[in-house]
């Protein structure tokens, strides 16, 4: 049995580890799901986590972990069928985002995972460079490359492509999933 | 990863105008995610965090978690 407090905890940081599922595979579905998976590691692993510490950082490292062996075993799959990974893996058709952050999406889904887990961790989640860092089990100087390798890609690509055509219909089913979920 | 040497290609643009951008990046990022966060927690979280902690032993109502 969980510490009633410690359930409370967890609850509460739901919210961030949807932001944050979403913001790292763009479909609402696949991120539930990721969250679901890392709730359920985390409670039957609730005794490896050390009272006093920080535990959204613990959370969110279980749920970085299952996204990235997710990743590169669907990798692996797609790539043995056709070389082409990223689009089908990413552009999913159910995107999460509104009209209006439609470009910025766009240009998240073409980042290296590595350079997008680490803006949204230090630019939306609002964790430090060494909490992010830990999370990725990386170096500082490292996040800190990624992060701003990231946003001057985006910078570049939301300048550039500001004008860029995607079909409405895209775009439709995109605002109907996002309502959807509300 | 490959990821680190390709990433070299971009390189940041000068002036106000990328400053401008980053900012507009920074905060859009942003309200993409609290918008998420803002939805709360969806009923099926809740139900399987209980069933979850029910699992492990005793089920626990919120009342005992003030």
């Amino acid at each position: 049995m969980t510490d009633p407090a410690t359930m409370q905890t967890i609850l509460a940081i739901v919210p961030k580890l949807r932001a944050f599922a979403i913001s790292l595979s763009g479909n609402v579905d696949r991120a539930d799901d990721l969250v679901q998976e890392t709730l359920m590691r985390a409670i039957a692993n609730i005794d490896s986590f050390e009272p006093g510490t920080n535990m959204q950082a613990w959370l969110f490292t279980i749920l970085r972990n299952r996204f990235r062996s997710e990743y590169r075993k669907r990798r692996r799959e797609v790539e043995d069928a056709d070389g082409h990974y990223t689009e089908s893996l990413i552009a999913q058709p159910e995107q999460t985002s509104k009209l209006e952050y439609k470009e910025l999406r766009v240009a998240l889904d073409k980042l290296p995972s590595d350079q997008r887990e680490a803006l949204i961790l230090v630019g939306a989640s609002g964790f430090s460079y060494e909490e992010a860092a830990a999370i990725c089990g990386c170096a500082v100087g490292t996040i800190k490359s990624r992060v701003n390798r990231a946003r001057t890609r985006l910078a570049n690509e939301l300048d550039v492509k500001s004008a860029e055509d995607f079909g409405p219909d895209r775009n439709t089913r995109a605002v109907i999933a996002a309502n959807e979920r509300r | 990863m490959t990821s680190e040497t390709l990433a070299g290609a971009a390189k940041p643009k000068s002036g106000g105008l990328d400053r401008q951008i980053q900012a507009k990046i920074g905060q859009q990022l942003r309200s993409m995610y609290d918008e998420v966060v803002d939805q709360g927690v969806p009923d099926r979280f809740v139900e399987l965090l209980k069933k979850l902690d029910g699992a492990q032993g005793a089920p626990k109502t919120e009342e005992e978690s003030r």
